[in-house]
């Protein structure tokens, strides 16, 4: 058996009957299904009734001055069924201001973290999150640095800390 | 007369047994750890005994990058460390942020607390941390005095109790503390059983 196959047309059809309209495309073997937000949560819910039990990442692009994106923000969701071993990419797109999309925790236990990194870094937010707070920056910090329009030397945090010399040690 | 003496006794002492405190958070750590090793043997400058307590400690090395959350923790270390104490920023990203000119990532740990010596480098060889020892142990030498005169004001004092009282919380709040709850609650539980 390869190590990743690509999945059977009949989950993409049961899939596309549940919760239509969806966009499916494969490309090298990799298929790949635009989901609309508002359908998304029953999406996720069919795709993990169907066998995909396993959530391998969540991960976000920002589409900012893309040319032909019509939403800004682009998550990705990479589910494996771990007895077939089909893979597959969900893609889920929302837009400023205020981005948000379901949260995924209350069907698979490892998006905790990885919504709570996509907060701190896109600032996407996670509707039913248990706890989204930041996980990778400081929690003092106030941008989401992963942003295309956030200067890539920053707004001056790395500056913004006590400086210590010798009368003090 | 006597009392230069006396200082030129502490500075040879001091000198010839600086106690590293690893600061180490990327590939210098490596070399660093290569420094203190047999091939390279720092043991020959008396300056081989890695503590990883600051308390322990009158030389800080700095060996890598340091970023936004890391800078409160080296702070800290510093100001924990015992007088006499000097401090060797190892390498080009301890130095200056080196290529990680990036938002997290902390340009040079001389802005925010005092540096004796730098090395450069990416990462420097392990003949050029020996180097940068030899030149603080001249330095020491040169420098030094027994009660510490070369650091020391009474307003240092002052501000340095004040800043230690600030900083460090010097009690726990068992209330606050989930770890300990449960470690009470798990002692408490034990000895109603007994």
């Amino acid at each position: 058996m390869p190590i990743t196959q690509p999945p059977v047309d009949a989950v993409i059809q049961a899939l596309t009957a549940a919760v239509r309209p969806c966009d499916v495309s494969v490309f090298r073997g990799q298929t790949r299904v635009v989901v609309p937000v508002e359908r998304a949560l029953d999406a996720f819910r069919h795709l993990a009734g169907a066998g995909f039990d396993l959530l391998v990442d969540v991960t976000c692009v920002d589409y900012l001055d893309y040319r032909g994106a019509k939403q800004r923000y682009g998550l990705v969701y990479v589910l494996v069924n771990t007895v077939t071993n089909e893979r597959l990419t969900v893609r889920v797109f929302a837009d400023d201001p205020d981005p948000t999309v379901p949260s995924v925790t209350s069907i698979w236990r490892a998006a905790d973290w990885l919504e709570r990194e996509v907060w701190d870094l896109f600032g996407v937010r996670f509707e039913g999150h248990p706890d989204l707070r930041r996980l990778v920056m400081p929690e003092v910090f106030t941008a989401h640095p992963l942003r295309k329009d956030y200067p890539l030397q920053g707004r001056g945090e790395r500056h913004n800390f006590p400086v210590l010399t010798r009368d003090d040690g | 007369m006597f009392v230069s003496k006396l200082d030129e006794l502490a500075n040879w002492c001091r000198k010839n047994s600086l106690w590293p405190m690893p600061f180490a958070t990327a590939c210098c750590g490596i070399e660093l750890m290569a420094t203190g090793a047999s091939k390279h043997d720092l043991a020959r400058f008396g300056a081989e005994v890695f503590r990883f307590s600051p308390r322990q400690c009158d030389l800080m090395i700095v060996a890598g990058r340091v970023v936004m959350k890391m800078l409160p923790v080296l702070q800290r270390i510093w100001l924990q460390m015992h007088e006499p104490k000097w401090v060797i920023s190892m390498g080009a990203c301890a130095s200056t942020g080196g290529v990680f000119d990036t938002y997290a990532v902390v340009q040079g740990i001389d802005r925010f607390i005092p540096v004796d010596m730098y090395v450069p480098g990416c990462p420097p060889r392990p003949e050029q941390l020996i180097q940068a020892i030899i030149d603080l142990q001249d330095k020491i030498q040169r420098e030094g005095t027994i009660t510490g005169r070369e650091f020391d004001t009474a307003e240092r004092q002052r501000k340095k109790r004040a800043l230690v009282e600030a900083t460090l919380p010097l009690t726990i709040d068992a209330a606050r503390n989930p770890v300990l709850q449960r470690e009470l609650a798990a002692a408490a539980d034990a000895a109603a059983r007994t």
